[in-house]
């Protein structure tokens, strides 16, 4: 079970999190001027990378806001978590 | 080269009669060639089972077989066995009802005991909207020619005794629908009947082998590096399960893919109560008993990315509360062991079984929980791409381009769990 620190709320369990996936990924500013192969990369595609993974999580059962989580996915080490609109941390390794 | 005797009941008394001593090896242990023409990177059971039919369907013997591990240390040999071809829409009854067929004769063609036994699957519906939704699922399954059955209460509690149809229950018991032909294999014998068939054509089957990189040439895939050199091939097959997304990202493109891990346990073992494969999407989890004893107990998979190969004890917490609500005589037995794959999950939950952007380059993934069940009929499918290099009928829905077409198959929640 992973130990999460809410930006907003300090460290607390998982079960109180809900996962919502790969972070930054920004919605195409002009859609209309889109391939449907280019709309497929921005709907579909994910990095899904083995080591540092930056994700959003919802604190459902807690304050309800979304955060984001630097995470690797093989230890499932949290490094970081740090809010919505800021830029992933940059991690060595 | 000396092939191994088919095995019999006539082999099984001779070497009954010495001790057990005169078996046989069942593959060989061949050193790399550096050439093939067909490389396969992957020694589960559908990269086994492609390798088999591209040898024997085919006649392409010059093949290898390139696995990091041993054969199906992966997702085929940490699964739960479920086995049935009862999904919604056309496209995956064409491909799972093949992998049913070729299930039904697979023993006799692979000289090799998979222990497939058609015990039945029974999906339990737990409220009004679920019932409906069995009878529009279980008439389009019908509609496809495949077996399908509704039960009520009294037929689920005759089917099976020592399930809870209290009307009491949190989540009480409406109906359900049962695939008869349905049921569980044994796992490990999948992948090592299609090894020693693949093997004896002919097939290179290379363990403790690792893929590196993949040689591209001109926008060209033309062969691998690997942890034992260099390997060349005219074409190349990744099946590779979760590790789908690193192996595509060695070609320089991106798959909609999401890897997870999904957990299992067992009970310790006891006499039969089970005789047939139970589950509930609504509470989420299945069950069966193995020929030992042991109850097999599944649920839902992590939520959050990982190739960790560990669940989350949350999981477990749900699993046997629901478990223990459905089947009350569980409530005293002890959990021997847990573990849990890297499982490839679609934003469809379909798989994709052709080409990628890189010519000479196809792959086989995106099965994510449910794939042990379409083992033969995905390797007989991946088998005609890899051969002809382009796919056949049943498998060309399943392309990578339907994530640009829209063309998705969206079997999401098929019978109510994902296995
Ligand atoms: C707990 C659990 C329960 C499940 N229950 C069911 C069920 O009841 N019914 C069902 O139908 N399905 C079930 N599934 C899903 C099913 O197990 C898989 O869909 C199926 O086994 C996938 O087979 P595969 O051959 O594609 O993958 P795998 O068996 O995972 O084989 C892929 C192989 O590729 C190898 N590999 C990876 N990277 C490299 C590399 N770089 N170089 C060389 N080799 C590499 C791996 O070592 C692995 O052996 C379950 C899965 C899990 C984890
Ligand atoms: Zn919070």
């Amino acid at each position: 079970m992973l130990l999460i620190a809410c930006p907003h709320c300090g460290p607390r369990e998982q079960t109180e999190f809900v996962c919502g996936g790969e972070s930054h990924i920004e919605r195409p500013p002009t859609p209309e001027a889109l391939t449907d192969h280019d709309w497929g990369q921005y709907l579909f595609m994910r990095k899904n990378p083995k080591g540092w993974h930056y994700e959003r999580w919802l604190h459902a059962q807690g304050c309800r806001r979304w955060f984001n989580v630097a995470r690797h996915t093989v230890s499932h080490e949290v490094r970081a978590t740090y809010p919505m609109g800021q830029p992933p941390p940059v991690i060595e390794g | 080269m000396a092939r191994p005797a088919a095995y019999s009941i006539w082999s099984l008394v001779r070497n009954a009669l010495n001790q057990h001593e005169g078996w046989q090896r069942v593959w060989r242990q061949p050193e790399p060639k550096p050439v093939y023409d067909i490389v396969i990177i992957g020694g589960g059971g559908h990269g086994l089972a492609t390798a088999y039919y591209l040898a024997r369907k085919h006649g392409i013997t010059n093949v290898a077989v390139i696995e990091k591990g041993w054969l199906g240390g992966g997702n085929t040999g940490r699964n739960t066995t479920v086995v049935r071809s009862n999904y919604l829409y056309d496209e995956s009854s064409a491909i799972y009802e093949k992998s049913m067929q070729l299930w039904e004769g697979l023993s006799q063609e692979l000289n090799y005991n998979t222990m497939f036994s058609q015990r039945g699957v029974l999906a339990i519906a737990h409220n009004r909207h679920g019932l409906e939704e069995q009878n529009r699922r279980g008439g389009a399954i019908r509609l496809n020619g495949i077996d399908s059955e509704w039960l009520s209460v009294a037929e689920v509690k005759a089917f099976c005794p020592i399930i809870n149809t209290s009307p009491t229950l949190r989540y009480p018991i409406c109906g359900a629908m049962l695939q008869r032909r349905g049921g569980n294999a044994r796992h490990d014998a999948v992948a090592w009947g299609f090894a020693r068939g693949a093997d004896a054509a002919g097939v290179d089957v290379l363990q403790n082998t690792e893929v590196t990189a993949i040689l591209r040439e001109g926008g060209r895939a033309v062969g691998i590096e690997t942890s034992r050199g260099t390997i060349r091939a005219r074409r190349i097959g990744i099946v590779v399960a979760g590790h789908s997304g690193v192996l595509a990202g060695m070609a320089g493109f991106r798959l909609p893919i999401e890897s997870y891990a999904l957990q299992a346990l067992v009970s310790e073992p006891i006499k039969p109560v089970l005789h047939t494969v139970i589950m509930s999407g609504a509470v989420h989890v299945y069950i069966s008993q193995s020929d030992k004893g042991e109850l097999v107990m599944g649920a839902s998979r992590d939520s959050y990315n990982s190739y960790a190969q560990r669940g989350s004890f949350n999981i477990i917490e749900d699993q046997m509360a629901a478990v223990k609500e459905l089947f009350p005589i569980v409530s005293r037995l002890r959990m021997m062991r847990m573990w849990a794959g890297i499982v490839d999950v679609c934003p469809d939950a379909s798989p994709i079984i052709g080409k990628t952007p890189v010519e000479n380059l196809y792959i086989n993934c995106g099965w994510g929980t449910g794939g042990f069940k379409a083992t033969p009929g995905s390797g007989w499918a991946f088998a005609h791409t890899l051969a002809t290099g382009e796919p056949h009928p049943i498998n060309a829905p399943f392309t990578l381009e339907r994530f640009a077409t829209g063309y998705l198959v969206d079997e999401h929640g098929a019978a109510g769990v994902a296995h």
